[in-house]
């Protein structure tokens, strides 16, 4: 069985239409990259799969590990095994990271029905995933991404990826602000995540990326629907052509 | 015939009139003290309480909010003196020198007077008013502002309350907690406070207003803190009153030069609420941080009315009030900081911020600023709104079910407040005090 399918979604947002029929199938283990022209509904198709208000499904249907996603609430998606990565990961003023890191890992246990992590082992583990990524004590003794340069952010979001070990993870533009070092450490930290029964869907406009977390599928999103899908030599093609030619074959 | 306009006086004016003319003959004090109290009566007696044309009481008529008067609270007796061993549990175990005044009386054998500090001297006011004490009249009347009906009330009906001396350059580690309890008898209480902090001495003081849920006592306590120059003063309010109650309160402090001082009011019980700030800055170079946070809920109305006057060149001050208000709760902020024309270098900034997590919630929030002075940095915002809908989401999208997400918002924004205490365990106290308001609200 797919671990994600996704058949026929449209998605509004108010009340204008922006995914009109998407169809994507993700089995366990997979990596695909979505590329896309900016406007395409790249972070519509990420908002959407986690759950964020506003973004209405009026039709199709997604099924998350054969069950109804959008019966789920976004809390509900993370606990399944869902781990958006966000494009602009938000700064929480007064929320100390490692309490925000530990109410997550915790509520998502709970409800699995697993025991909550005791406080040695729980820093043990931020201390070794923050180690691997280049985040330093001091960063994880701040508030959620406040004071955090944007690399720094999008690291955080692996951290967090890493710590709670998601079944699925959708990379929203992760290498969207990153330089070429920062772009390295935040594949890497993806990388060391695959596994069989691990799938991630990547969203970038650039093939950049796809050289360091190399895909098994790639498709192109355009005006809101799956366009075209390849191997990964397609992203390399799409890097020499451009999208211009994919905007216009659905206007024809 | 009588040709003066006689005024309609609501219940609870006219039984004010009569407990006064009850317990006048009663209350302590020698001839000079009951003539102030017959000052501060007629005062009451021409204005009445005030109301929503009175602008400093604009926002809480009291008028409208008070429907009757509670009579003068008898002695406590010892069954209400047995309960209130229970009472400071919002504390937790924050270790201090507890006054323990039940009904508004001091209760020795509750309190702890023995073994004190070095240059700490402690005494009850009804004893002071009884002894005449020199430097009660010296330093009684002279901070709350004898125009305000509520500090007039206080003047007229004072029964008990501390009488603070700590020594010039001594410090007290322990927080002295001035803890007034009620029995369950809806009562009224006058309590009246005098501290005085003398040069480069240190002190914190925590006062603290609990009583029973379901019972309609009001309170009235009033302190007047004198602090030298170089003092250290931390003063932390917790007004965590039974949910029927009617509580106002006034602080009324003038602080030395280059001292530091601190203030935190912490607002989680009573049904109506005025906490009243007079604070004074007359020498130079003196930093202050006054702070608050109020948790409302149900119909709470509570009303923070603080005045920040820099009179002296080159202080610093920073006001920060948070409140958090739920179901059809009212809260009012009315902050005014003056810098008069010898205040220079003063920096002031003050601001407000309410949290809104009900449509029917209403926030009025009125900073002004007085300047007199021509180099001056001052400033002020305000802010009200609801829970941030995306910082909610991006919760919720790792696993936080949403109530728990509302919750860390939520501590987060009092929470900014609350780093403002200086004493860790009070701050950890007064988090834990939050969270328990959180699980209650689920």
């Amino acid at each position: 069985m797919s671990l994600l399918e996704i058949k026929n979604l449209h998605v509004e947002i108010d009340g204008k239409e922006i995914l009109k029929g998407l169809d994507l199938t993700v089995d366990a283990g997979q990596v695909h990259a979505i590329m896309g022209p900016n406007g395409s509904g790249k972070s519509t198709l990420a908002y959407v799969l986690a759950g964020k208000e506003d973004y209405r499904p009026t039709a199709g249907k997604v099924l998350f590990d054969g069950r109804d996603l959008f019966a789920m609430e976004p809390d509900e998606r993370a606990a399944a095994g869902l781990f958006l990565a966000f494009q602009y990961p938000l700064e929480i003023p007064g929320v100390a990271t490692m309490t925000f890191l530990r109410t997550a890992l915790n509520a998502q246990r709970k409800k699995r029905g697993e025991a909550e992590l005791s406080t040695p082992e729980f820093l043990k583990m931020v201390r070794d995933t923050a180690g691997t990524l280049g985040i330093d004590q001091e960063m994880l003794r701040r508030a959620v991404n406040v004071g955090f340069s944007g690399g720094e952010k999008k690291r955080n979001e692996i951290l967090q990826m890493a710590l709670l070990q998601p079944r699925l993870a959708v990379l929203d533009e992760t290498d969207s602000g990153l330089d070429i070092d920062a772009l390295k450490i935040v594949a890497e930290g993806v990388n060391r995540l695959r596994a069989p029964n691990r799938s991630f869907v990547v969203i970038t406009h650039y093939q950049r990326l796809l050289n360091y977390i190399v895909p098994d599928v790639v498709h192109v999103l355009s005006q809101g629907r799956i366009v075209r899908t390849g191997g990964k030599g397609l992203a390399l093609e799409l890097e020499a052509s451009g999208y211009a030619q994919y905007q216009e074959e659905v206007l024809a | 015939m009588n040709a003066e306009v006689a005024t309609i006086k609501t219940a609870a004016e006219t039984a004010l009139a009569q407990a006064f003319s009850q317990a006048r003959g009663r209350l302590p004090g020698d001839e000079a003290i009951a003539a102030r109290r017959e000052a501060a009566f007629d005062l009451f007696a021409k204005q009445g309480l005030p109301h929503r044309r009175i602008e400093e009481w604009k926002y809480t008529d009291l008028r409208a909010l008070m429907r009757d008067a509670k009579p003068l609270a008898a002695p406590p007796d010892a069954a209400a003196k047995a309960r209130a061993k229970a009472a400071g549990g919002l504390l937790g175990d924050v270790e201090v020198r507890r006054l323990v005044f039940v009904d508004g009386a001091i209760v020795a054998e509750l309190s702890d007077l023995d073994n004190l500090e070095a240059g700490l001297t402690i005494g009850s006011l009804a004893q002071a008013l009884s002894d005449d004490d020199p430097a009660l009249a010296a330093h009684l009347g002279k901070l709350a502002p004898a125009s305000d009906i509520a500090v007039a009330l206080n003047t007229a009906f004072m029964g008990d309350g501390a009488v603070i001396h700590l020594a010039p350059g001594a410090t007290i580690e322990r927080p002295l907690h001035l803890l007034f309890t009620v029995s369950e008898k809806p009562a009224a209480t006058f309590v009246r406070s005098l501290v005085v902090i003398e040069r480069a001495a240190r002190a914190m003081l925590i006062e603290s207003h609990e009583g029973r849920a379901g019972t309609d006592y009001q309170t009235n306590a009033a302190i007047e803190l004198f602090a030298g120059d170089g003092a250290h003063i931390d003063h932390v309010k917790i007004i965590g009153e039974g949910t029927d109650a009617l509580h106002v309160s006034t602080l009324a402090a003038a602080i030395g030069a280059h001292a530091r001082f601190n203030s935190f009011t912490f607002t989680v019980g009573g049904a109506v609420v005025r906490n009243q700030l007079f604070l004074r800055f007359d020498g130079e170079g003196t930093v202050a941080g006054i702070r608050g946070a109020s948790l409302l809920k149900g119909g709470q109305h509570a009303d923070t009315t603080l005045v920040a006057d820099h009179i002296a060149h080159d202080c610093q001050s920073r006001e920060l009030f948070k409140t958090v208000l739920d179901d059809e709760a009212h809260g009012v902020f009315q902050g005014r900081i003056i810098v008069r024309p010898h205040a220079q270098k003063t920096d002031a900034k003050m601001m407000t911020q309410a949290l809104l997590l009900s449509e029917r919630a209403e926030s009025d929030n009125k900073p002004e600023l007085e300047i007199f002075a021509d180099d001056v940095q001052c400033g002020h915002g305000a802010t009200a709104g609801a829970l941030d809908d995306e910082l909610k989401f991006y919760l919720m999208a790792r696993g936080i079910p949403a109530a728990e997400a509302e919750a860390l918002l939520i501590q987060a924004f009092v929470g900014e407040a609350i780093e403002g205490i200086e004493h860790a365990g009070l701050r950890e106290a007064l988090m834990e005090s939050i969270a328990n308001w959180l699980r209650e609200r689920d």
